[in-house]
């Protein structure tokens, strides 16, 4: 996927903090809206399998663990390229779905980029000390300048926490201004970090700062922290997200990473998408899910709409 | 489509809830209805139909009962009605439990009918209406249980006839049903024509839970045979939810019928918007608000109030929000609104539209079925205050809109309505969202949602809105009277008190109001001597006039209302010691003129410790939280009912009098008040007590009057709240029927009131304030 072919890239904007500080998010209000986000569509049959097929297409298949390898990576990416086994993509109509991007750590990026040759699929390297980015401001951009130049087209940043949580918006909008600068042609994902920012309110603040300073996505969660992404967090993103695009006309994409292993789950979060933003952003260039496990239930549940006979992960190839 | 097409769209598609069971239901029973009468099915007469008002086409066939068919579900009740108000509280509990296990048993058939036969969204009957249902017969399970020890004054009032309406079917008919049958109380209960269908399925439910033959009855019919039940000699209690206009109606039927008597009715309740509350989710408020049920809910929020300053970005993330509701087949899981539940309403909701300024109207293009009656939703943009439509009651889709400046003037904007049913509070300003609350006229305020319902939360209006609660205790009130208990017999000296007045000197009464002695308007004064003729008093007589003003006095006293309960009970302690201190010449005076039921000092005492009463409870009659299914609170409020005017009874000159003014001002009411025709010389002297006792001017007003003369214009006027009348039945039923100008509440059956916690419960209005919260 070349995304900068189809959006109109977001920019660097000034820092607008009465516009930030008017933001407002009441817990209770999104709670109960996301509580029936689930309840007010379904969608069945080949409408499922279709919504299904899209929700691979936007996944950006990750692996981040202390123990990643050159092979593991190898296998990931060809995963990414044939997301679903031959013959179900073929009854499906969908031989050349491939998944969003490859998402790994900066010493696999050569590995993903060597595997995903001559396939338009992106890879992204997490970077900026990911998890906790509390190594040095140099470092953390040397890092995103290395993994670009290592072929990542795609950076995900995390945020400093502090910096939300001491209510020091300018540093954060300093430190996204730098990272972005950095990032060059490359689109920067920024993480917030929701489960770390102790409100909704501050999720809100912090995704306006984030669009503000010039990210092409914004993203809930490392895949680290206790709570990752939820519908209630992602609904104040999204509605960030709609409020920028009302306020600039930049459309900034949106990540729900961690914990999204269910069919139902991509679904849900497919339809609130739909719902709040329109159909424009289900699509990987405006939305992915950061996820390792949820391929393999969509692939089981194609399968069952393919045969009408419930499946088995042993059916279906690793990642 | 094939999937890559869906792929690119990502179309909903269609998602339909099956309705084989809810069919094979309906085919079981050839789909053809009678009543549920003494335990069976009757097959009844006058078949009509009803329709699935998504398709337009028949369901079923249901009867329109006769006046025979009424009588005999009366019959039924009464026959039933001894049995079951003496089983113990435990037994009607496992009863009632039994129907909230069996209904939710059966939640998705009962679902899909009522979507079938209403046109409601299945994914509100199913995940709403329904789950409210079990609910509400949990609750009330448990308030069966309960009642023997928690209510020990309190029982069954006999046979209830309920009349409820097609929007929530059986939502209603849970609200009627349980608290009525966990009291004690057997029902007749009459379904709206369109809607029968859940009722019907209810009964067979109710056969199989135990429900003795007879404690519940279901009649079918229109509008005439709620009529019928309405004014059955052999019911003892009316509960309506519906229309404004009927509910008026129902009032001048029942109006000295000696019937108790709540109504639930319409509304226009205000959704007002802040500049500083979460805009976005305020948006979803208003779906929820307006566009539940396609608009026909009696508390939607459907005055929308901006505040200026946010009003242009708010209409404009309402209007982007509007463009992708769906609007379609109601059993499809994927749609936010069904169709309207019949052709009249959706008449009436396009002839109301018809004189709206077209270029004030948004909708929004959305596809609808062609078969059918379906609504758009609509918004209404810049109606001012003086527009019909901000003021009439749609019942549909519909949200008119305006903006306000300030707090204040959102307070007037949303209370310059008939209605006072429910009112939504959209800040994250806690100081200004919680102030907000009190201010609103209205059963019900929800701060930073809409529509939330339980069992354990009161629901009901004030103004047209109706009167009566339902749900949690006061719930209870409707469906229970005082027990008859006599009263602890007072241990008082019964020695009579000699008078000691200068004889002859003529006394001169005047009304009194707002804190003043005033001549009556008319000029006229009637003479009364003692029955020993050895003094003669000047009374003033009073007409529309005097009564005018004193309204416009009492309600410019509205400062009490907002007073703390600790400086009422002072300024009672103080009356209550002023009165102490001429207690002899009252007892003197009481003897001269009233027949001896109690003697003079006997009364002054009682009054004294009325007063007492009345001024301990003034800062403890409290209200209290509410376990509701929701983080953060349910607050059930005691609020005055505002100006009370109330008719003292002519035997016990002092103490009736002045239990309706302690009563009424201590919970911060406005009072006022006609004393005893026989014996007004008591009030007349009472004046001079009340004026030196630090009472506020406009709080306690006595006008002299011929009671038959001045009841109608009373009970007809519009800026009086409540009527009491401890009078004859002629002038109770005259007060019953005029009050239906404004609905204004009666309390006329004052004699079973034993304790002054009864006076205080009429003297208060229920509100339910919802704060959900947390943040973090």
């Amino acid at each position: 996927m070349n995304i900068s072919n189809t959006i109109n890239r977001n920019i660097c904007h000034e820092l607008d903090l009465d516009w930030v500080m008017s933001t407002q998010a009441n817990q209770s209000a999104i709670e109960r809206r996301a509580a029936t986000l689930g309840m007010r569509r379904s969608v069945k049959k080949e409408f499922q399998a279709a919504w299904l097929a899209r929700a691979i297409s936007c996944i950006d298949l990750t692996t981040l663990s202390g123990d990643d390898t050159e092979e593991r990576v190898r296998r990931l990416c060809a995963k990414a390229r044939h997301p679903l086994r031959a013959d179900l993509a073929k009854s499906l109509g969908m031989d050349t779905l491939t998944t969003g991007a490859v998402c790994v750590y900066h010493e696999m990026v050569p590995a993903a980029v060597a595997a995903l040759s001559q396939s338009q699929i992106p890879v992204a390297a997490v970077s900026t000390g990911f998890p906790a980015g509390l190594s040095s401001l140099k470092l953390r951009i040397a890092e995103i300048e290395e993994s670009v130049a290592a072929g990542a087209t795609e950076i995900d940043i995390v945020i400093s926490r502090r910096h939300v949580l001491n209510q020091d918006w300018q540093s954060l909008y300093t430190e996204m201004k730098l990272f972005r600068e950095a990032c060059g042609e490359a689109h920067v994902k920024a993480i917030l970090a929701t489960g770390e920012l102790g409100t909704l309110r501050n999720v809100a603040r912090a995704s306006l700062i984030c669009m503000m300073a010039g990210a092409d996505f914004i993203k809930t969660s490392t895949g680290k922290e206790s709570v990752n992404a939820t519908l209630p967090v992602s609904l104040v993103m999204v509605r960030a997200i709609r409020e920028f695009y009302e306020q600039t006309g930049y459309k900034v994409g949106y990540k729900p990473a961690g914990g999204i292993s269910k069919a139902k789950d991509a679904l849900v979060y497919l339809s609130m998408i739909k719902e709040e933003l329109g159909v424009e952003w289900t699509r990987p260039e405006l939305f992915r899910f950061g996820a390792s496990s949820l391929l393999g239930d969509i692939e089981r549940q194609l399968e069952h709409f393919a045969t009408g006979a419930y499946s088995a992960s042993f059916r279906h190839a690793m990642g | 489509m094939d999937i890559k097409e869906i792929y690119e769209t990502m179309d909903y598609g269609t998602a339909p809830e099956s309705a084989e069971e809810a069919n094979a239901w309906l085919d079981k029973n050839n789909r053809v209805f009678g009543h549920f009468i003494d335990g069976e099915f009757v097959s009844g007469t006058g078949h009509f139909e009803t329709i699935n008002p998504a398709t337009g086409k028949s369901l079923a066939h249901v009867s329109q009962a006769s006046s025979a068919d009424v009588d005999s579900a009366v019959a039924a009740a009464n026959r039933a009605f001894n049995e079951w108000s003496t089983r113990s509280g435990f037994e009607r509990a496992k009863v009632l439990y039994a129907l909230a296990r069996n209904i939710q048993k059966h939640a998705r058939l009962f679902s899909v009918l009522e979507t079938l036969d209403n046109g409601k969204p299945i994914r509100e009957s199913r995940d709403i209406d329904i789950p409210l249902v079990h609910r509400h017969f949990y609750y009330h399970a448990g308030m069966a249980q309960l009642m023997s020890k928690e209510l020990p004054n309190r029982e069954a009032i006999g046979v209830c006839g309920q009349i409820i309406p097609w929007n929530f079917p059986m939502l209603m008919l849970a609200w009627k049903i349980a608290p009525a049958l966990a009291m004690g109380n057997t029902v007749v209960l009459k379904p709206a024509e369109t809607t029968s269908l859940s009722a019907l399925l209810f009964a067979e439910i109710c056969a199989q839970s135990g429900v003795p033959r007879g404690v519940v009855n279901i009649v079918t019919g229109d509008g005439d045979v709620g009529d019928m039940i309405v004014r059955h000699k052999d019911v003892h209690k009316i509960a309506f939810t519906g229309s404004t206009d009927v509910g008026r109606k129902i009032r001048q039927a029942t109006a000295g019928s000696g019937k108790s008597l709540t109504l639930e009715l319409g509304g226009k309740s205000p959704f007002i918007v802040f500049d500083d509350a979460d805009l976005d989710s305020a948006v979803e408020g208003v779906v929820d608000a307006i566009w539940f049920n396609q608009g026909q809910v009696c508390c939607a929020g459907s005055r929308l109030l901006v505040q200026a300053g946010v009003a242009d970005k708010f209409l404009s993330k309402l209007v982007n929000r509007m463009k992708n509701l769906r609007i379609g087949d109601p059993l499809d899981k994927s749609i936010d609104m069904g169709a309207i539940n019949s052709q009249a309403q959706l008449d009436r909701i396009k002839s109301m539209l018809s004189s709206c300024d077209p270029s004030k109207i948004t909708t929004v293009a959305t596809t609808m079925p062609n078969a059918g009656y379906y609504h758009p939703p609509t918004l209404i943009r810049d109606v001012e205050a003086s527009d019909t439509l901000m003021q009439e009651e749609i019942f549909g889709p519909v949200l008119v809109s305006t903006t306000f400046r300030t707090p204040s003037e959102a307070v007037s904007l949303a209370n310059n309505t008939r209605y006072g049913l429910a009112a939504s509070v959209w800040s994250e300003n806690i100081n200004l969202a919680l102030g907000m609350a009190p201010k609103l006229k209205a059963g019900v305020v929800w701060v930073n949602g809409t529509n939330f319902f339980d069992a354990a939360a009161g629901f009901g209006g004030t103004k047209e809105s109706g009167f009566g609660r339902e749900g949690g205790w006061e719930g209870l009130m409707a469906y229970t009277r005082p027990v008859n208990v006599p009263n602890e017999t007072a241990n008082y000296s019964t020695q009579k008190t000699t008078p000691n007045r200068a004889a002859s000197i003529n006394r001169t009464y005047k009304n009194y109001v707002a804190g003043k002695q005033s001549r009556p308007d008319g000029g006229y004064t009637k003479q009364i001597a003692d029955p020993s003729n050895a003094a003669t008093y000047d009374i003033p007589i009073s007409n529309r006039k005097d009564l005018r003003n004193a309204v416009e006095a009492a309600n410019k006293a509205i400062g009490w209302s907002s007073s703390t309960g600790h400086l009422r009970s002072q300024v009672l302690y103080y009356f209550a010691e002023n009165l102490s201190a001429r207690a002899d010449e009252f007892a003197a005076l009481i003897d001269t003129f009233q027949p001896p039921s109690m003697s003079g000092a006997e009364e002054v005492q009682a009054t004294l410790e009325t007063i007492f009463e009345c001024a301990a409870w003034s800062d403890k009659f409290d209200g209290d939280v509410r376990d509701v299914p929701m983080r953060g609170l349910a607050l059930s409020l005691n609020e005055p009912v505002g100006t009370i005017a109330a008719f003292a009874p002519a035997e016990l000159a002092l103490l009736g009098l002045v239990h309706m003014i302690a009563a009424t001002i201590a919970v911060g009411n406005r009072v006022i008040v006609f004393p005893s025709e026989i014996n007004p010389v008591i009030a007349g002297e009472l004046i001079q007590v009340i004026e030196t006792s630090d009472i506020p001017a406009g709080v306690v007003n006595i006008l002299f009057a011929d009671h038959n003369d001045v009841a109608k214009h009373t009970a007809m006027h519009m800026d009086i709240d409540a009527v009491w009348c401890e009078e004859t039945a002629a002038i109770s039923s005259m007060i019953e029927e005029h009050s239906a100008t404004n609905l204004k509440r009666t309390w006329t059956q004052m004699n079973d009131a034993t304790e002054i916690r009864e006076f205080l419960d009429h003297a208060i209005e229920k509100k339910t304030v919802w704060i959900p919260w947390g943040e973090g």
